[in-house]
This record gives structure tokens, C-alpha cells and sequence, in this order.
């Protein structure tokens, strides 16, 4: 496709430190078929999430009419039906919404600064320390989280949703953090870092300035999968009834509160389930499409 | 090798033991106990007497000695709520969490590896892109809500099969033989076919991935070059070299399987260690909280370590 040029850059890559450039990865993010997709519905999930409870006549949590609209099936004042409590399902899943994806990219955020951090750690020092440090990790990723994070839920129930956060995040570094510590230990040993350290930058800034940004695109990556992940894991969690305390909506919490019967009233399960495929499904298609941009060496598919 | 072997085996040995004491500790550290949960009809003195029955009376360091030696007898503490020792507990809900996830593995793994392969073979044509846009939307399932999505389409909307449970809770009882073993089987199919559908997806991707790196290779040039049939080229020889790592694989996947394999059982209501731990949570039957946590680990590091044997075992360039 174009040879000369692009062979000359790439090798010049391994000796400036190369920061995949902002604004030509969103140009090519958004010629990718698919990502148009997900970027699309992701945008429209967020609008409708931060304004759509503003236009619903009816309250995320406010009970309508205990006797008449018990268990309604779908109908146009009510499109989604409503709940065992008279709520507006509509309602609460765009409450849920909000719940779900704030939920979601903050325990990412942890997660993600706390894996790359402890990758680059392990993997600029290296031997006896990143010996341990792997060890423990080995340790961290055989504890079952989904069990764990149940646990902890019930055994210090009620959690705030801020706990539930740290606790997502917590739970969620180890996979990333692997994958940095990868990346790092081939980063290293590039010349860069070396024309880095001859001219004297100390350890901080050659991590800060030169490791961090040639770590940074799987990371992205892993965090656009893991944002998906969180939300069907939180939604899970909620299904179990240890996830967002009821009343607050959240999409797992909304169909707890319907699922014991939910051959009679499929539209508590049904509704809140597609909003979370739709969006589970549009953060992979979205990082399937980021590492096709970011990632040259990959084939694209 | 051998040496290898054992070195892995001491090493997991001690990351056992460690999820064992940070489980145990994380546990009793949270507020409150079993038996102080709120009920008008349980007075301060019996509470008391339950406490001191059952040991929670007493320092926590004294409580993990205790612990420690029920599990050097092999009996992992006892479970108030069953009343019986936990190891009786786990004896009877691993095998069947095994059973369930035996056979989501395998049919995963196979019909992931021929999905794979297939979709590779012809990267790009009908195939490829319908099944892939298919299987992201399975890989994007929680596994919660696919599991629901089956129990609502095959066992209310469509009753073919039953809706849950491991046999039939009455008859079961009164057959033999084969009707015994269909009745099994047919309960199986409905929570076995939901985790393979949700694990199938991610193999197949990632056996499509590594088929496609495996592809432009010179070995597979050199076999084309001397005209072997493409059947042969894409199945013997360049399934053989990406099966490697799909073995590696298996052991990032088994949290995963096991992860999903609870939901799965609570939705279907399978009496394995799902249950045993969603049940044990729920009455704060501390040892046998412990022991689920645990049980999952080792479960992890088990798969891991044959994941590892095996992956010596197939691939002769990492045999020195």
C-alpha cells in the first residue's frame, strides 16, 4: 500500500518515542465502519441518559399507581410497561442509564490507572521485584471476582455506589496490568529509552514521557472491552441483589425487582436486557475498531 | 519438565494458602455475624449460646487456628446452615459445577475451533461476516440475561425442556436406568447449552485471530507450493500450530467460565457451587463462604497449571 514511507516511519519509530497521534486516530476511528456504530450508540446512550429523565413525566423511583398499574404491559403512555412497585419501566431504564455507565467508566478509570501503573513498575525495574510482584498478581487474578465482589456486597451490606465503584475498579487491574507490564518490557528496550537515559532523564519522566504514551494504546483498548464488561458485570451484581440498592435504578437493579416472575411480566427483563446488550455491544465493537486503528501490526479484520 | 511441574505445584500451594487466610480474614472482618441478623423472636442470651457453639465468640486469631486445624482434617469448619462440615457440603456441589462446566468447555472449545477456522479459512466471505456479527452479539450477552433469555424462550414460551433443577425434584426418584439418564440429561441441556453459547464466542474469536496470524506464514506457502488441497492446509497444519494459543487460553478463561457458570446456576437453579455459594452468603455461613472462595481459586490455578503442562506438552520450541 505504500511502502517506502511508511517503512522509513516505522522505523524511525523505535527511536523517537512514538505517541500515536490524537487527531489521525479519531479521523481513522471514524472512516471505520463499525466504529461509526459504536460511537453512535454510545453518544446516544449518554445524551439520553443525561437528558432523557428530564423529559419522562414520570419519577425514577416514585411509585404511580400501586392498584391500576401493577405489572402493566407495554402501552403508549407506558412504551416499556411497568414495574411490581407501578413504576415506568422507560423511566428507570434511563435513570438506569446513568447509574450504569457513571458506575461503569469510573471503576474502569481505577482499574485502568491502577493496572498501568503496576505494569510499568514491574516492568521498567524488572527481575527480582517484578518476579514478586507477577507472583502476587498470579495470586490476585485465581480469586474468583464475581464470587469475591458478591461477598464482600452482601457481608457489608448496604454498599454505597461509591463503594461499588473501588470495589469494581479494585477487582479489575490485574488483566491490564499484565498486558502493560508486556508492553514495558519491550518498550524498554527500544532506543529511545536508552537516548532517553543518556541524556540524563531520571527514571520518573522517562516512564511519565516515554513508556506511558507506547503503553498507552492497549490500554485503551482494554478499557473500551472493560467498560462493557463492568456494565454487564454490575448489572449482574444488581440482578443478584448486592449491586445499586434498591430504589436506585440501575439496569441489574431494575429486572431484580422483576425477575421473579418474569414469564408474566417479560417486559422488566426484556427491556433493561437490550439496553445493556446494545451497549455492551457497542464499547466491543468500539475497541474491536480501536485496535484495528491503533495497531498497525494487527491484521485488520 | 518434571522439575518444572514441581516448582508450579509449590508455587500454587502457597497462593492457596494465601487466598485461604486473606479469604478467611476478609470475611470475619465484616460487621456483624451470622446470628446477628434482625428477628424479634431470637433473645441476646440465645444468640450468645449460638456464638458460643459455634465458636464466634471467641478472638479471631483463635477462630483461624481453629480453622486452620479443621482443614488440616480435611473438613474446611462447618456450616451451621447445612449442619454437616463443609468439606460433605462441597462434596456433593463441585462434581456437579464440574459436570456443568465440563461440558460448556468442551462443546465451546469445539464449536469455537471450527467457527475459527472456518471463518479464517474464507476471511472476509458470507460466512465471516455473518457469523462474526453474530458472535459479537452472543460475546456481548451478560451471562445472566442470555441464561434468562433461554429459560424464557425454551422453558415458558416454548416448553420443551425443563426449566430448571439438575433432575425432575419427584420423579427422578421413581426411574432407573435410561429414563434416569435422560431425565439428567435433559436438564442438563438447557444451563449447558447457555454457557457454551456464552463462552463459544469469545473462542471463536480469538481461534479466528490466531488462524489469521497463522495464515501468511512460510510453512503454509511452502504447502500451498507443493499443491497439498486447502482442506489439508487449513485444518492439519495451520490448525496444529494456532491450537497453541488456544491452550494458553484456556487457562485465561477458566475465571471466566467459573464466573459465569454462578449466574447460570442461579438462573436455572443448579444445585452446584453457585448455589452452595449464593445460599452461604446469604446466611453468613462464614466457613462455608471461605471455602467457596477458595474452592474457585484452586479451580483457577488447577486449569491453569494443565493449561501450562500442556502447553509444554504440544509446543516442542518451549521444551528446554
Amino acid at each position: 500500500m505504500c511502502s517506502p514511507i511508511c517503512s522509513t516511519s516505522r522505523s524511525i519509530r523505535g527511536f523517537v518515542s512514538s505517541e500515536p497521534r490524537f487527531a489521525p486516530v479519531v479521523r481513522r476511528l471514524l472512516r471505520h465502519p463499525s466504529a461509526r456504530w459504536g460511537l453512535a450508540v454510545i453518544a446516544l446512550l449518554v445524551v439520553a441518559a443525561i437528558v432523557g429523565p428530564f423529559f419522562s413525566s414520570y419519577s425514577c423511583i416514585e411509585q404511580l399507581d400501586i392498584v391500576n398499574l401493577k405489572n402493566a404491559p407495554p402501552s403508549w403512555s407506558h412504551p416499556f410497561g411497568t414495574d411490581q412497585y407501578s413504576r415506568d419501566v422507560l423511566t428507570r431504564v434511563l435513570c438506569g442509564a446513568r447509574i450504569s455507565l457513571a458506575v461503569a467508566t469510573l471503576a474502569v478509570l481505577l482499574s485502568m490507572t491502577l493496572g498501568t501503573a503496576y505494569g510499568l513498575v514491574a516492568g521498567y525495574i524488572g527481575g527480582r521485584t517484578d518476579n514478586a510482584m507477577m507472583r502476587i498478581l498470579d495470586g490476585c487474578l485465581s480469586i474468583p471476582r464475581v464470587l469475591l465482589l458478591i461477598a464482600v456486597l452482601t457481608l457489608w451490606h448496604p454498599v454505597p455506589i461509591t463503594g461499588l465503584i473501588v470495589l469494581l475498579g479494585a477487582t479489575g487491574w490485574f488483566g491490564v496490568s499484565r498486558l502493560v507490564r508486556a508492553e514495558t518490557m519491550s518498550a524498554k528496550q527500544l532506543d529511545y529509552v536508552a537516548a532517553a537515559r543518556a541524556i540524563g532523564a531520571s527514571d520518573i519522566r522517562i516512564l511519565w514521557r516515554h513508556l506511558l504514551p507506547n503503553v498507552a494504546s492497549p490500554v485503551i483498548v482494554a478499557a473500551t472491552l472493560a467498560v462493557g464488561n463492568v456494565i454487564a458485570l454490575e448489572a449482574g451484581l444488581s440482578y443478584l441483589g448486592v449491586g445499586a440498592k434498591a430504589p436506585t435504578a440501575s439496569w441489574g437493579s431494575i429486572f431484580f425487582e422483576g425477575v421473579e416472575f418474569f414469564a408474566g411480566n417479560w417486559w422488566v427483563v426484556l427491556f433493561p436486557g437490550i439496553a445493556i446488550v446494545a451497549t455492551v455491544l457497542a464499547f466491543n465493537v468500539l475497541g474491536d475498531a480501536l485496535r484495528d486503528v491503533l495497531d498497525p501490526r494487527q491484521l485488520h479484520s | 519438565m518434571r522439575r518444572l511441574f514441581v516448582a508450579r505445584l509449590i508455587q500454587s500451594l502457597i497462593v492457596v494458602l494465601i487466598v485461604t487466610t486473606i479469604s478467611f480474614f476478609v470475611i470475619r472482618s465484616a460487621p456483624g455475624d451470622p446470628f446477628s441478623y434482625d428477628s424479634p423472636n431470637v433473645t441476646p442470651a440465645i444468640r450468645e449460646h449460638w456464638r458460643a457453639q459455634f465458636g464466634y465468640d471467641r478472638p479471631l486469631l483463635e477462630q483461624f487456628a481453629r480453622y486452620v486445624a479443621s482443614a488440616a482434617h480435611g473438613q474446611f469448619g462447618y456450616s451451621f446452615q447445612m449442619h454437616e462440615p463443609v468439606s460433605t457440603a462441597l462434596a456433593q456441589a463441585i462434581p456437579r459445577t464440574l459436570l456443568l462446566t465440563g461440558v460448556a468447555l468442551g462443546l465451546s472449545f469445539f464449536l469455537g475451533l471450527m467457527i475459527g477456522v472456518a471463518q479464517a479459512a474464507r476471511r472476509g466471505g458470507w460466512f465471516d461476516r455473518i457469523s462474526s456479527s453474530i458472535l459479537i452479539f452472543f460475546y456481548s450477552l451478560p451471562d445472566f440475561w442470555g441464561a434468562l433469555m433461554v429459560l424464557l424462550v425454551f422453558a415458558y414460551w416454548w416448553p420443551i425442556l425443563p426449566a430448571g433443577n439438575i433432575v425432575d425434584p419427584v420423579l427422578h426418584d421413581y426411574m432407573s436406568g435410561w429414563p434416569a439418564f435422560v431425565d439428567r440429561l435433559r436438564h442438563l441441556v438447557l444451563p449447558a447449552a447457555s454457557l457454551t453459547l456464552l463462552t463459544m464466542a469469545g473462542i471463536s474469536r480469538y481461534q479466528r485471530t490466531a488462524m489469521l496470524e497463522i495464515l501468511p506464514s512460510d510453512f503454509i506457502r511452502t504447502a500451498r507450493a507443493k499443491g497439498l488441497p486447502e482442506r489439508q492446509i487449513i485444518w492439519r497444519h495451520a490448525l496444529r500450530t494456532a491450537l497453541t494459543p488456544m491452550v494458553t487460553m484456556l487457562g485465561l478463561l477458566l475465571p471466566a467460565l467459573l464466573g459465569g457458570a454462578l449466574f447460570v446456576e442461579k438462573v436455572f437453579s443448579w444445585p452446584g457451587m453457585g448455589m452452595l455459594a449464593a445460599n452461604a452468603i446469604g446466611a453468613r455461613d462464614y466457613d462455608l463462604v471461605t471455602a467457596t472462595v477458595v474452592v474457585g481459586s484452586v479451580m483457577v490455578i488447577v486449569g491453569n497449571v494443565l493449561a501450562d503442562l500442556l502447553h509444554v506438552a504440544i509446543d516442542p520450541r518451549i521444551r528446554e
